[in-house]
């Protein structure tokens, strides 16, 4: 049961990663996924593990969470590693086996790319890690406003998100409260190939979706009765504010771009 | 008078086109401060009756007034549904947020209270039902019982002066229905009007009045022990009565003298005791 999902994989403490905005956190995530792909050396590549592995030790959150990260991605990884290394050319040519070569130039650009998908994750990861989902969208709500202008619908989405966080575990264990009735009155859903499986599904989408429907109603109801009203007016008991630690951060970010800009163009 | 119901019909249209009368024509009024019990089985109006208070439902005919606000002026839609909050009965499919006190900001928020206010009021509310504790808690993680106090906090947070309770209890395990109603108690006596609609006989006799209802008409009102001495009336719109007041009744019909004033069961052991 997907019962902490509302915590995702949220890891709780008190660290300085974890109290910056949340809106800091997620522009230095796009900054650094920006810089990743800037870098074409292994001395940068270096420099950025290097930031990252000082940013994971001030969030204090144990190397084996970052580990489960990147676990589920290792099979592509390897994947696109082996295709890169026979597909990508350039440099001389190290070995030749009927019509696969590898190159220097390929194995090179191959062990960056996968050193690239690597630290995307674990900057990513960070995020996840040091911040509620909750937060999250309260960031993305706040950084999308300006774009409400131009008709974004940022508050709108920011509550569908919400929503969604609270009733998915609901939803979930609607089905499975469907699947054993049906179960307990013969259904059969380990047996068959997949497209008898799949069928075997729809006696479940109905009632979940007619569930679904009733709680959607009864909801809209329960909101409208507290007063709900869209996103005008609203007021947020969390404010986020910029504090000098989001400052420091924000410098520390920006430094590290410019480095690796330089350290790309200039070494 | 917090709630004032005039001459209220409510009809609506079924699927097959036919027109079905749920209220035929309340009136009650409600005092400020009071603790009211509204029973009735289901499909008796007594959750219409909520509904309309909030101004959720409009009447067909008639009118509500909430601390002098005619629910069908639009202008005062909001200050009645501060003014009158609402709790459903599935503690589930009310709640917004996964973590606790998000979800009591919810209502505060909505009314556009300032940030450092919201905080304030979510503690106050969280603690009058007992959940302070709870307050960082993932809802997903919480019993029926805990979630319906955190709906109820919710409710408080807008610091309203009447709290409409449809059937709070009816999806509750013992130890959750006796939290919720204790709850009830305790806000009605710092001053919260309370209206609970139920249709569980001993909830409605720890109210200070009784309302009963039958298909969309009022068919007792008054103290609870008098209205309870209206077995017949009682049976026919189709409640079971509680175990010491039938108890008492079937002693009567014997020939033995019970007391009046007997409706809780303590009561009825105390003067079996004596």
């Amino acid at each position: 049961m997907i019962r902490d999902i509302t915590l995702g994989q949220y890891f709780p403490c008190e660290s300085g990663i974890h109290k910056l905005d949340p809106r800091t956190k997620i522009i230095a995530t796009i900054v650094y996924i920006i810089a990743i792909f800037a870098v074409n050396t292994f001395i940068g590549i270096g420099f950025a593990a290097l930031f990252l592995m000082i940013t994971t030790i001030i969030s204090r959150v144990p190397a084996k969470f970052i580990a489960r990260g990147i676990k589920p991605i290792v099979i592509i990884l390897v994947f696109t590693f082996i295709l890169n290394i026979f597909m990508l050319k350039g440099g001389e040519e190290l070995v030749s086996v009927g019509a696969l070569t590898i190159t220097s130039g390929g194995l090179k650009r191959a062990f960056l790319l996968a050193f690239r998908l690597i630290l995307i994750i674990w900057c990513s990861s960070i995020l996840t890690l040091t911040t509620k989902p909750i937060t999250l969208t309260d960031g993305l709500e706040s950084m999308l406003r300006p774009l409400q202008r131009i008709g974004v619908p940022a508050h709108d989405l920011a509550m569908m998100m919400t929503i969604a966080l609270r009733f998915i575990p609901i939803l979930i264990e609607e089905t499975d409260k469907i699947m054993k009735a049906q179960m307990a009155r013969g259904a059969d859903f380990e047996t068959g190939n997949i497209l008898q499986r799949a069928r075997r599904l729809v006696p479940i989408l109905v009632p979940l979706f007619i569930s679904a429907l009733r709680i959607a109603q009864d909801l809209a109801m329960a909101m409208e009765a507290r007063c709900y009203r869209g996103g005008d007016g609203r007021t947020k008991m969390h404010s986020m504010k910029f504090a000098r630690r989001d400052f420091v951060a924000c410098l520390a970010i920006m430094a590290f771009l410019v480095i690796i800009i330089m350290e790309a163009h200039i070494l | 008078m917090i709630v004032s119901t005039q001459k209220l019909v409510f009809e609506y249209q079924t699927d097959e086109d036919k027109t079905v009368i749920a209220l035929n024509g309340i009136s009650i009024e409600i005092e400020k401060g009071s603790f009211v019990a509204v029973l009735g089985k289901n499909g008796s109006g007594k959750s219409t009756l909520a509904k309309n208070i909030n101004a959720l439902l409009l009447p067909s005919s008639g009118a509500v007034y909430v601390n002098g606000y005619n629910t069908k002026d639009e202008e005062f839609l909001w200050d009645i549904r501060q003014a009158a909050g609402m709790v459903f009965q599935n503690p589930d499919n009310q709640l917004v947020s996964a973590i606790a006190e998000d979800d009591v900001a919810f209502g505060p928020e909505n009314l556009g209270i300032p940030s450092e206010e919201i905080r304030g009021r979510v503690d106050d509310a969280l603690k009058s039902v007992g959940m302070y504790q709870y307050a960082k808690t993932s809802l997903n993680f919480l019993s029926g019982g805990q979630k319906q106090r955190i709906a109820i906090a919710g409710v408080l947070a807008m610091r309203p002066q009447c709290i409409i309770m449809d059937e709070p209890t009816a999806m509750l395990d013992p130890q959750g229905r006796k939290d919720v109603i204790e709850i009830a108690e305790s806000l009605n006596r710092e001053g919260i009007t309370v209206i609970l609609i139920t249709h569980f006989m001993e909830e409605a006799a720890r109210a200070d009045r009784v309302i009963v209802m039958n298909d969309g008409n009022v068919v007792l009102d008054g103290a609870p022990r008098d209205v309870f001495s209206n077995i017949g009336v009682i049976k026919e719109a189709g409640l079971a009565l509680p175990l010491s007041i039938e108890m008492a009744h079937r002693l009567r019909e014997r020939g033995i003298e019970v007391p009046k004033g007997i409706i809780s069961e303590e009561d009825f052991v105390k003067w079996v005791l004596s």
